[in-house]
């Protein structure tokens, strides 16, 4: 069992919570993800890994509530625990020798794209972070992507907080501005990295997209998690789940990320219904 | 007094679950035999000589002995001869392919006309039997001393741990799942072999003192290299089974409803998706292509048609030429699974919906196929199968099943310096299982891709045996 150490809000649908896992607390690197279990009987859910701590042996999660799983997740008190905690699964992110990143950021996406810039912060790279959100209520890590970038850019699809407009905006001006990184590293909604490899493919800098696809095993076994990256397939289980970002069709991704998008949200809703009644 | 053998030239048929019954439920489909036929057919055993029957078992289980304790009606000492060479009773007398193994020997079945004695029936009777009437657990042997690392729970694994366990090994299993067993219980479907018959072989082997650790994915959390040095383990046997599932490159394999059979029979097995309440999603298609002809698409086929489906078998090959178990094919034609042979999948075609917000765009709505011929045979002596031209149509179907084999899980390799592996990417061993690095041992799917749970088995007891020579000659 793996003991919840601490939970926090982050807003009303993101949590953020530390697990006791000290092996995988050991092992874990930025961009790197683990699977999760709520409960006996209850579904894999892979999570990147938003932070560790090697000496408490502790991985932080972040995650956005989205079907029954992360429900039932988000509805554990801290100390409570959960019976499955399996990683630090998947390829790390490669930061060695870059000296200059743009790290674009969009929802939840934040939570994995945190560890990253710091990570490239702490090896001494500038670090230019462009986050994005729908509203100010949904903002979240501010003060954590501040701390770690030379540049910060805080977006808001309906302007109530930073800039309005989506990160691909203030990108776009600083890449026509003559601006140059060595990688782009996005992470984030499909349908916003595939903006953001649009646009730096314009300029032809190099951008990095974390995948976050449709997982069982998260080991190399089941091949749900496949995708077409430069016309081939790769499982960004074991491939991934970083790809260059120019070579992913981000149109099949999404298509395939809706498989069962009908079935989680009829399952988070009878989830919901099950504490409703508790509560009464 | 009643003869000593019994001269029936045909085999007590097993009991089982009408096909019209069992395709409609995830119950077992073989039900097994009573005493009375267990004794019966025990009786058929003429206690030959030659014992071929020994020699076919890929881990030489006793079978004369064994039988002639069953005929006796002395069923536990039965079950004490099995165990001294099979971890995994229970499992094997469901699941072996017996008919090219103990029983394709067996001198019964020699006469045209004439059974084998029914090894495997029996196997599984004095298995069970052994379940429901012994409590008694097995009790530690005394401790030698000595650690060693097993990788993967599956068939391979268990079978190195329990013989290891009993030489008084102190044996950790690491599994990458949340439960032990691997393709017992993410793979071979419940109405085949029951999950609860897999936990209690591996409630067995804990009871010989061997600790499994679920969630660990040795490479990831843990390399091999760190389990020698940094924890001590004497030695580590590698039993990580297939990996990747193949695909056939063909246009619309990325389509949702399209499925590798390794996906959708975790998904149902493993993950629980066939029972109506389960929190695992899985498409319960209204018809369903299932790709291939070997025991895992009739694994899949058979569990598609039991979530409701009309289910198509697409192989190119002819009926002879069928890799599944006879059995297995019998199977799933009498519960109704309906055999498109000679036919190979051109491309799978999408829902017709061009707006890719739609929650109908993308979906599968049918598989181009075309027929096939067999020519003359190769070098190999198979008959490779031909296009016929102008053969081209359509079979309409919303989900595709790829099962069409596995590449070996690539984890291992890139986590481990200086393991060697074959041309394909299968750990390269020699015959005892004894890889490129000293004290690492690998046996089953990852030496050898996809093959039978006996095999594998096998392959686990001979590293064991290699192991326990490797340890006590240092």
């Amino acid at each position: 069992m793996y003991t919840i150490v601490s939970k926090k809000s982050l807003n009303p649908t993101v949590t953020q919570m530390e697990i006791y896992a000290p092996f995988v607390a050991k092992k874990a690197l930025p961009g790197q993800f683990i699977i999760i279990r709520v409960h006996e009987d209850g579904e894999r859910i892979p999570l990147t890994i938003a932070g560790y701590d090697r000496e408490k042996g502790t991985v932080t999660i972040i995650f956005q509530i989205v079907g029954a799983g992360t429900e039932l997740l988000n509805h554990k008190k801290e100390g409570e625990s959960i019976p499955d905690f399996v990683g630090p699964l998947g390829r790390p992110t490669h930061t060695e020798g870059l000296k200059k990143v743009c790290v674009v950021g969009g929802g939840v996406g934040c939570a994995i794209a945190l560890p990253v810039a710091k990570a490239l912060h702490e090896q001494g790279a500038e670090v230019t972070s462009i986050i994005g959100f729908r509203n100010k209520d949904l903002v979240i890590l501010e003060e954590e992507f501040k701390a770690c970038s030379n540049h910060f850019h805080m977006m808001t699809d309906d302007g109530s907080y930073g800039r309005q407009g989506n990160v691909c905006v203030p990108l776009k001006e600083l890449l026509e501005g003559g601006e140059t990184f060595d990688e782009v590293i996005t992470i984030g909604p499909l349908i916003m990295m595939k903006f953001v490899c649009a646009t730096t493919k314009e300029f032809g800098v190099k951008t990095i997209a974390s995948m976050n696809p449709i997982m069982i095993d998260g080991t190399g076994m089941c091949g749900g998690c496949r995708l077409t990256v430069g016309g081939e397939m790769k499982f960004a289980c074991v491939d991934g789940p970083e790809f260059d970002g120019h070579l992913i069709d981000f149109d099949e991704a999404m298509s395939r990320s809706r498989t069962y998008a009908e079935f989680e949200a009829h399952k988070r809703e009878e989830a919901c219904n099950l504490f409703k009644k508790e509560v009464k | 007094m009643a003869p000593k053998f019994n001269m029936n030239p045909l085999k007590n048929p097993m009991p089982s679950q009408d096909p019209d019954v069992r395709n409609g439920n995830f119950e077992e489909v073989a039900l097994g035999y009573t005493a009375e036929m267990a004794i019966d057919e025990a009786k058929r055993c003429i206690n030959c000589k030659n014992r071929p029957c020994v020699a076919a078992c890929p881990v030489n289980i006793k079978i004369p002995e064994f039988i002639a304790k069953v005929a006796e009606g002395d069923f536990e000492a039965a079950y004490q001869i099995i165990t001294e060479d099979s971890s995994l009773p229970a499992v094997c007398g469901r699941v072996c392919p017996q008919e090219t193994q103990c029983e394709g020997k067996c001198t019964r079945g020699i006469k045209k006309g004439c059974e084998s004695v029914a090894i495997g029936r029996l196997e599984r009777f004095v298995a069970d039997w052994h379940n429901e009437n012994c409590t008694e657990k097995p009790t530690p042997a005394p401790s030698n001393g000595h650690k060693v690392a097993v990788i993967g729970s599956g068939p391979a694994g268990l079978t190195c741990a329990g013989d290891l366990a009993r030489l008084g090994y102190e044996v950790t299993v690491f599994e990458a799942f949340h439960v032990a067993g691997g393709v017992l219980v993410y793979g071979i479907p419940e109405f085949r072999l029951p999950k609860a018959i897999v936990q209690k072989e591996v409630d067995n082997l804990k009871a010989l003192g061997v600790k499994i650790e679920t969630n660990m994915v040795i490479g990831r959390v843990i390399t091999i290299e760190e389990l020698k040095t940094e924890y001590g383990f004497d030695a580590v046997f590698i039993g990580s089974g297939a990996g990747l599932p193949k695909f056939m490159k063909i246009p619309g394999e990325s389509l949702k409803g399209v499925y590798s059979a390794n996906e959708f029979l975790t998904r149902s097995n493993l993950m629980k998706a066939y029972k109506p309440d389960s929190n695992t999603p899985i498409q319960r298609g209204k018809c369903v292509a299932v790709v291939g002809g070997g025991n895992v698409a009739m694994d899949a086929a058979r569990t598609a048609k039991r979530l409701g489906a009309e289910v198509h078998i697409i192989y190119r090959r002819g009926e002879e030429e069928l890799p599944a178990r006879r059995e297995e094919i019998e199977h799933a034609k009498e519960e109704g699974i309906i055999f498109d042979l000679l036919t190979n999948p051109t491309r799978i075609l999408a829902t017709e919906e061009n707006d890719p917000r739609s929650p109908a765009y993308g979906w599968v709505a049918g598989i181009e196929c075309v027929r096939m011929e067999l020519g003359e045979p190769d070098a190999s002596g198979r008959r490779s199968p031909k296009v016929v031209a102008g053969s081209e149509f359509t079979i309409p179907v919303d989900c595709v099943i790829m099962s069409l084999g596995t590449s070996p899980n690539p984890l291992l390799k890139a986590t481990t310096p200086g393991l060697e592996t074959k041309k394909w990417g299968e750990i390269a061993v020699d015959e005892v299982g004894k890889t490129s690095l000293e004290g690492v041992y690998c046996g089953g799917d990852a030496a050898t891709g996809a093959a039978t749970v006996i095999a594998a088995m096998g392959a686990g007891k001979v590293a064991a045996r290699a192991i326990d020579e490797y340890i006590q000659s240092k």
